[in-house]
């Protein structure tokens, strides 16, 4: 599971370009599903038959990460980016980044702290007033290998240190789509949907139309979720604690969990020992969102690993709270009537 | 209708924990429709079958409240907010649980500027002296909503939930009342309206109606220095205009204002700057569901006091039911 981890989580797949993780997807999930397909706006929907079949489970995990585009080419070869999704724009100076298909390799610059205004040092520095040097002394020069619209992805890699952790990007949700590859590896009695949405990071959109085009009759979603057990932080706000197991969400912005799920996804890791947390705040949102309110209604529940410093080039996963929540997840599944 | 309304806002059932009001609302429709069911999110639909147009009437069941989000070591509850919760509204507010557990809201006082108060400085306190016995109370994802029973006022009543109960409640009485109608009638008791419209979007989808129809609480301008508004308690039911998340159908709202003035019923033009409410999920559903909304005047929306005038319910009523009795040509 780990080195599927691994393979996706450095595979470049920002929102509206999820083809490099999509690629990888459909080679791991084609073998172990009974059908697999990409559908009008990108999804991957791998379909697992039932031993008794009749109730649709669609599990989702979004493909895409954030990351940037290029926007701008300037006379001097820098480039001019957008973020695409969410982020903070204080993480991004000095970072590396991939630039196009190419994977042309940059750094996120801005002018030196001695030139800057002393108004200017007390505040943030905005994402506008940075670029991407690709080592470029012309614009002709940076043309030859970037075009306006290409994307940029943060360049890191995946690293296991300390006890048990690994940190890269895009934990936020490649992490989510491993458990889905090694969920197909099993059968359950009702038909199982695993899909591998695009475009969750700019508004769920992925989502809303794989559970048009499904119709299931429950609705499942594994994603990565901040954690901020860290000093200074008051306890209350720490959202969730790592290393104590998959989150269970009971609300955030974009679905409230049934109810009658929740309890038993709770029931479904005290029965079987497994470590879980409740999910301790009511913020983000993710494809429960559009799955939830999908046609007449699916009742949906969310289930989440735990990250530090999500949407970063850096985020923190614990390998324990990762394969928990697979066992978890497939505990529960074998749990749903066919 | 006083005693219904008493009945309903006294109900508790914040977005999500709908379970208790919607019992409660099933045992006021079911013997006047010819079906009762709750959909896949939980609203609840009493069907008036017949052979005209299809007409879908929605007002959200749920509340607004606040979320346990953690429990510290001597019993305080953290909490965040189901649907438009102010800081301001809350402090020392009574509110109670589902299980009937009863707090008070507070916040923390070393606050440096009241202005600067938000949901993540303040706490429930439940008067459980440790984690472990708060615990044995409440749990992390259970909600409370203001215990503030109904009070009457003269004509006018006040009390947590009008928002939209008071809907609710005009919803039933309709139902009860109308009678010669050929219309198929919806009766849609919608959830989670207050945390972005869920309910009534499901809902819509499973009925496709022809005509959509929501009745829900609007502000007034009427109090001293209040933001201007040209909508008064007790000057009747409002005929929505526009608001946030919906431009009522011309024809639905000609409709209306034609059907109220035929009867002499009071009615006054509503153009709410923000705020939604479920049309603006319904009008969005298939191919496009023409509709409109008939608000009641409240003052003090989302606070522990809602204030409306029993009035303007009634002549809601009276509206809703001579629209649903006559021809409905959209």
């Amino acid at each position: 599971m780990v080195e599927v981890l691994k393979r996706l989580a450095e595979a470049r797949g920002v929102t509206g370009n999820e083809n490099e993780v999509r690629d990888i997807i459909l080679e791991l999930a084609r073998p172990l599903a009974d059908e697999c397909y990409v559908d009008r706006i990108g999804n991957v929907i791998a379909k697992k038959k039932g031993s008794k079949g009749g109730r649709k489970v669609m599990i989702a995990a979004h493909m895409d990460e954030i990351g940037f585009i290029i926007s701008r080419i300037s006379d001097n070869g820098m480039l001019r980016f957008l973020p695409v999704g969410g982020i903070d724009q204080r993480i991004l100076v000095s970072k590396r980044v991939l630039v196009g298909k190419d994977r042309v390799p940059g750094v996120i610059g801005v002018k030196a702290i001695h030139l800057q205004e002393p108004d200017e040092r007390r505040k943030v520095i905005n994402q506008k007033q940075m670029y991407i040097d690709i080592g470029a002394r012309s614009r002709e020069e940076a043309e030859k290998v970037v075009k306006i619209g290409d994307y940029a992805s943060f360049d890191s890699d995946f690293v296991c240190f300390g006890d048990n952790k690994v940190k890269s990007k895009a934990l936020d949700d490649r992490a989510g789509c491993s458990i889905l590859l090694e969920l197909l590896k099993d059968t359950y009695e009702c038909d199982l949907y695993a899909c591998f949405t695009v475009q969750e990071e700019i508004g769920l959109r992925g989502a809303e139309v794989a559970a048009y085009h499904i119709e299931p009759d429950l609705g499942l979603v594994v994603e990565g979720t901040t954690c901020a057990d860290l000093p200074d932080v008051p306890d209350h706000l720490h959202t969730t604690r790592m290393g104590k197991g998959p989150a269970i969400s009971f609300m955030d912005n974009s679905s409230i969990a049934n109810k009658d799920l929740f309890k038993r996804m709770v029931k479904t890791a005290e029965d079987n020992s497994i470590p879980y947390q409740i999910k301790e705040n009511v913020a983000g949102g993710n494809d429960a969102g559009r799955i939830q309110t999908s046609r007449s209604g699916v009742p949906t529940v969310v289930v989440s690993v735990p990250c530090r410093y999500i949407h970063s080039p850096s985020s923190v996963m614990d390998l324990d709270d990762f394969k928990n929540t697979h066992l978890l997840i497939q505990k529960f599944l074998k749990g749903v009537e066919g | 209708m006083k005693r219904l309304l008493e009945l309903l806002t006294g109900t508790y059932g914040p977005s999500g924990s709908e379970e208790d009001i919607r019992e409660v609302i099933e045992k006021e429709v079911r013997e006047y429709a010819d079906e009762v069911y709750t959909d896949a999110l939980g609203s609840l639909i009493a069907v008036k079958k017949g052979k005209g147009r299809k007409v879908m009437l929605a007002a959200h069941m749920d509340q607004i409240g606040l979320i346990v989000t953690g429990i510290d070591d001597n019993g305080f509850l953290r909490f965040s907010n189901v649907g438009g919760i102010s800081p301001f509204n809350v402090i020392h507010r009574k509110v109670r649980f589902q299980n009937g557990v009863t707090g008070v809201v507070s916040y923390e006082t070393e606050l440096e500027d009241i202005r600067n108060l938000k949901l993540g400085k303040m706490y429930i306190d439940i008067g459980a002296k440790s984690k472990d016995e708060a615990k044995a109370l409440v749990n992390i994802g259970d909600v409370a909503v203001y215990d503030a029973p109904m009070a009457v006022c003269g004509d006018r009543v006040t009390g947590c939930a009008m928002d939209d109960r008071a809907g609710c409640a005009v919803l039933v009485e309709t139902l009860k009342r109308v009678r010669n109608t050929d219309h198929e009638l919806y009766f849609v008791f919608t959830v989670q309206e207050e945390v972005g419209l869920r309910g009534a979007r499901t809902s819509a989808y499973g009925i496709m109606p022809d005509i959509g129809i929501s009745v829900d609480v609007t502000l007034t301008g009427d109090t001293p220095k209040s933001r201007p508004m040209a909508i008064n308690l007790g000057e009747g039911p409002a005929i929505k205009v526009k608001d946030a998340s919906v431009i009522a159908h011309p024809k639905v709202k000609e409709l209306m204002i034609q059907r109220a003035r035929e009867a002499g019923i009071p009615y006054q033009l509503e153009v709410l700057e923000a705020g939604g409410t479920d049309s603006g999920a319904i009008h969005l559903t298939g191919a496009g569901v023409p509709s409109g909304v008939i608000s009641i005047p409240c003052r003090y929306v989302h606070s522990a006091q809602e204030m409306v005038d029993l009035k303007d319910l009634t002549q809601a009523v009276e509206l809703l039911v001579t629209i649903l009795e006559k021809e409905i040509e959209i």
